[in-house]
């Protein structure tokens, strides 16, 4: 039988400002059976996207297919008129897009835009693919189909709307399904959900599909073969199996690696005098009422203690607080309640209180390097800055002293002379932290430093980072969404649930149970680097939960409507307290840590 | 109130109030405005050089009967409390008596307005259509030569000034051709065809120059939104670009559209002194331009104000339609 896809000496480019032409995408060629599941993966810039954007005749302002051939149920793509690709899209091949929060227009209802291809391409009458829609939308295990339709975009969470996506790709029922990075912006535990969603109406329709990702241990879940892309070329293809456990590019064994991050720097045993102590913080936004709490309170009773040399995990989903934290050492978010003491000595809240020398001992890191980054100044002059600000450096003790940062963060010295915009994402993040490492801090507040990295890169500025606190002694607070990086360089862990402190501990005692019942779902909830890791996983559903009363009081145990080992009579009326182990660990809950350890460990509830 | 959204700092523009709230606090700003602007008007028509008295009697008038005078009209008191009477004058509709004309200044005006609001909307549903047409179909072509053509079209109508468009309008269609009428002043109007004969020059020029700021406006909105990625996933799913500009990018684009046009359309009402002069229509700006050669104060007062109120009230107008056409701030 005929593959239902077949791409051959597929070459696409695009023309740079300049004129020039570069090469996005060369020589690349697949088949995919019907009923498949292909993965596309590599870094940004290898050409994933390019490639599976092309399968719907499609390429981006300032690129061109320039050659190649591409067939999809016996179409060729590449031939087709105006017409013919108007047909092709949204009809034969749907496209499901990383960001769903983006794709969707935000002033048209859901239910207008999912339906939307049906009616474009006539294949069924508004009622009858209304009708199809909330099918989809149940099958796709959606709160309320018969009326989440009615709802705009910014009514629904983001792994809401990235099943309803693909509820807007199905309804046609496409030959072919293209998925391009469609979990990459979800919360770990909320990926798991859409992945299980995807997954089932893949298989149930029998769709064959193109799924685009960076992530190896996802794609382990989701295809049946893959191909691995890096700088536009396939450098291997093969089944899941051959690729993940059996790789034979060098490129794909570095993938292989990266996908597990090792630990990095020797713990810290000795408790030397706290750097930084934070006590009983409440801080959040909005006007501050009566007794000068916020109008929504963000972080409730936060302690955290970093001793000097030490680095600190904070995790947790996004809107938990934990980037709230660090505005608010840095400064930048005045605290409700509570003290922040900074070697021993009390932080004021508000940056207009705070000297020079308490700046320059802080510094933050920020996420994303392309907007911290002033585009118009060169490296030098970005260093030069903080530099003449905090220690009073200029002409050539300045430029000495530029020459040995970049060497700390490891880039070439040619590298001062240019503008943020000709360096890689990479060099822009050890950029980024050459300028707080300018300023000769104790404490470096690392927000998601690599989340916008791709994993080798990432991983690349994790040793960077250990070598630092190794040669430097510098301290961090390090924020993250994703456990495996803070597991890798931290000595200590803290989780934060809805603006809670709901588990803390070392390195080592945050490798097994007992873990607080949100910080479980966590770690369960990453996906590994396994085939069958999806299918192993036990489902948790809402309707499976232990039933509890109406949850009515402010100060209860914020994970209460999602917990599995919730025990009414407790845990809906009773603030849950906080257990200390022996060494450190803390954790919030009803739950004796006995118990917890026992049901984690896999014994029954 | 809405639930406070928890967490990110961007979730603050959500602590606003409701939509009628919303409405009452624009329309409560716009009235602080109004009282601001009026001081600052009545402060600088103060300063402004000459005395209506004397301007009024003429120079061989004695200082007896321009202090008299003077007198009679309350100039002797000192300006704040000129200002709190002229004030409390206005809340209640009164604008005041012309210095020259003796008769009220609101029944100056109310002769006037009527036929200052018929030439702006006239021009306003001639150039909004045309404008916004212009601007969406050069942001479709983005690029390419008809958006290219249009482009240096747009540009050459913001660089005429309108007296010359007016001047050569008048040279052509009434002296050359005679199709036309030069003055729409007399006209009495009962027929379309009369109503076209008085109005199309003067709206002619006027679209001249709105056109162009409002084309310019939309095609920079819309093609401003149709780099989002919800305009390439429209294309992703077959929709044909005609359907992608209209049904997805427009609705998008609403917002600063309607800002465009309540500019452009505020200049109408009190920009025209030009084109009302040229073509001696018996506007409001005509009556305003007149009463600051005669420092008769109470009506370049009220003109001011009526300009000013006007102006807000469209920019009101624009920011009800922005809120009105986003579901992000109609459901809260």
């Amino acid at each position: 039988m005929d593959p239902l896809v077949r791409v051959e000496g597929l070459r696409i480019t695009a023309r740079k400002p300049t004129g020039e032409a570069a090469v996005l995408v060369d020589d690349v060629g697949f088949e995919i059976p019907k009923g498949e599941v292909l993965a596309l993966i590599g870094e940004s810039g290898s050409g994933k996207t390019t490639v599976a954007l092309s399968l719907l005749g499609y390429a981006r302002p300032g690129c061109r297919i320039e050659s190649g051939r591409i067939v999809v149920d016996g179409i060729d793509v590449l031939s087709l008129d105006d017409e013919g690709r108007y047909g092709l899209r949204g009809r034969k091949v749907a496209y499901i897009a990383q960001s769903a929060a983006a794709a969707f227009n935000p002033m048209k209802p859901l239910m207008d835009q999912v339906i939307e291809a049906a009616l474009i391409h006539g294949t069924a009458t508004r009622a009858a693919a209304e009708a199809k829609a909330v099918a989809l939308f149940a099958d796709l295990a959606l709160p309320d189909p018969g009326g989440i339709g009615r709802r705009y975009p910014h009514q629904v969470s983001g792994g809401q709307l990235q099943r309803l996506m693909a509820a807007m790709a199905l309804i046609t029922d496409p030959g072919l399904v293209v998925l391009d990075e469609p979990t990459t912006a979800l919360d770990v535990t909320t990926q798991i959900e859409v992945l299980r969603a995807f997954r089932a109406v893949v298989r149930d329709r029998g769709a064959t599909a193109v799924y685009v990702s960076h992530d190896l241990a996802v794609v382990a879940q989701m295809a049946d073969r893959i191909v691995v892309l890096n700088g536009g070329r396939a450098r291997e293809s093969g089944t899941v199996d051959q690729v993940i456990n059996h790789p034979r590019d060098e490129y794909t064994r570095r993938l292989v690696a990266a996908a597990a991050p090792q630990p990095r720097g020797e713990p810290r045993g000795a408790v030397e005098t706290p750097l930084l102590e934070v006590r009983a913080l409440v801080a959040g936004y909005g006007r501050l009422d009566r007794d000068g709490l916020p109008a929504a309170r963000v972080l409730e009773d936060i302690d955290l203690t970093i001793a000097r040399g030490a680095a600190v995990g904070v995790i947790g989903e996004s809107g938990c607080g934990k980037t709230t934290l660090a505005r608010v050492i840095a400064g930048l978010v005045p605290a409700a309640r509570g003290d922040v003491r900074f070697d021993g000595q009390p932080l004021p809240t508000d940056l207009r209180h705070r000297s020079r020398e308490q700046f320059r001992r802080i510094q933050i890191v920020f996420q994303n390097a392309d907007t911290v980054l002033n585009p118009a100044h060169s490296i030098e002059r970005i260093l030069a800055r903080p530099l003449a600000f905090y220690r009073g450096l200029r002409g050539e003790a300045a430029r000495a002293r530029i020459a040995q940062l970049l060497d700390l963060v490891k880039l070439p010295a040619s590298v001062a002379s240019r503008r943020p915009s000709e360096l890689s994402g990479g060099q822009k993040q050890r950029v980024n932290l050459a300028r707080a490492l300018a300023a000769d801090p104790d404490l470096i507040l690392c927000d998601e430093v690599t989340s916008a990295l791709d994993t080798v890169v990432g991983a690349a500025i994790l040793d960077l980072l250990a070598d630092l606190r190794r040669e430097l002694g510098v301290s961090y607070l390090f924020i993250s969404h994703d456990i495996s990086t803070v597991r890798a360089v931290c000595d200590e862990v803290v989780v934060l649930y809805a603006g809670r402190k709901v588990d803390a501990g070392d390195r080592a005692a945050m490798g097994h149970p007992p873990f607080h019942p949100y910080a479980d779902l966590l770690i369960a909830s990453v996906p590994a680097l396994r085939i069958g890791w999806l299918d192993a996983l036990p489902r948790r559903l809402a309707a499976s939960l232990p039933p509890v009363g109406e949850a009515l009081d402010e100060g209860l145990c914020p994970f209460l409507p999602r917990c599995a080992v919730r025990r009414a009579g407790r845990c809906d009326t009773t603030p849950a307290p906080k257990q200390v182990l022996p060494g450190g660990r803390e954790i919030l809950c009803h739950v004796s840590l006995d118990e917890l350890a026992r049901i984690q460990s896999g014994g029954a509830a | 109130m809405p639930e406070p959204a928890r967490g990110l700092p961007g979730a603050l523009g959500r602590f606003r109030g409701s939509l009628p709230a919303l409405v009452v606090q624009r329309v409560a700003v716009g009235l602080v405005t109004l009282v601001v602007v009026s001081a600052i008007i009545f402060a600088i028509t103060s300063l402004l050089p000459g005395d209506a008295a004397q301007a009024i009697l003429g120079q061989a008038a004695t200082p007896e009967a321009v202090a008299a005078l003077r007198a009679q009209y309350g100039l002797d008191q000192p300006g704040p409390l000129r200002y709190l009477h002229w004030l409390a004058g206005l809340a209640t509709g009164d604008l005041g008596r012309s210095y020259t004309a003796g008769v009220p200044v609101a029944d100056l005006i109310a002769g006037r307005l009527p036929k200052s609001l018929m030439l702006a909307a006239t021009t306003a549903a001639v150039s909004v259509p045309i404008a916004l047409t212009i601007g969406i179909v050069s942001a479709m072509m983005r690029g390419g030569p008809v958006d290219r053509a249009l482009n240096l079209i747009t540009l050459c109508m913001v660089a005429v000034p309108e007296f010359l468009v007016a001047t050569i309008a008048v040279l052509v269609f009434a002296v050359k051709l005679g199709w036309l009428s030069a003055l729409s002043n007399a006209m009495d109007i009962a027929t379309p065809t009369q109503f076209v004969r008085a109005y199309a020059m003067p709206v002619f020029t006027l679209c001249f120059v709105i056109i162009a700021q409002m084309a310019r406006m939309t095609r920079a909105a819309v093609i401003d939104q149709l780099s989002a990625s919800y305009v390439e996933m429209a294309l992703l799913k077959g929709a044909r670009p005609a359907r992608v500009a209209l049904r997805h990018a427009l609705p998008n684009a609403i917002g600063p559209i309607a800002n465009a046009v309540a500019l452009s359309v505020s200049y109408l009402l009190g920009g025209v002194v030009i084109v009302e002069a040229i073509f001696s229509y018996p506007g409001v700006a005509t009556l305003m331009v007149d009463a600051v050669t005669n420092r008769d104060m109470p009506i370049v007062q009220g003109c001011a104000m009526i300009f000013c109120a006007g102006y807000l009230l469209l920019v009101l107008a624009a920011d009800l339609i922005a809120i009105a056409a986003n579901p992000r701030l109609r459901h809260r």
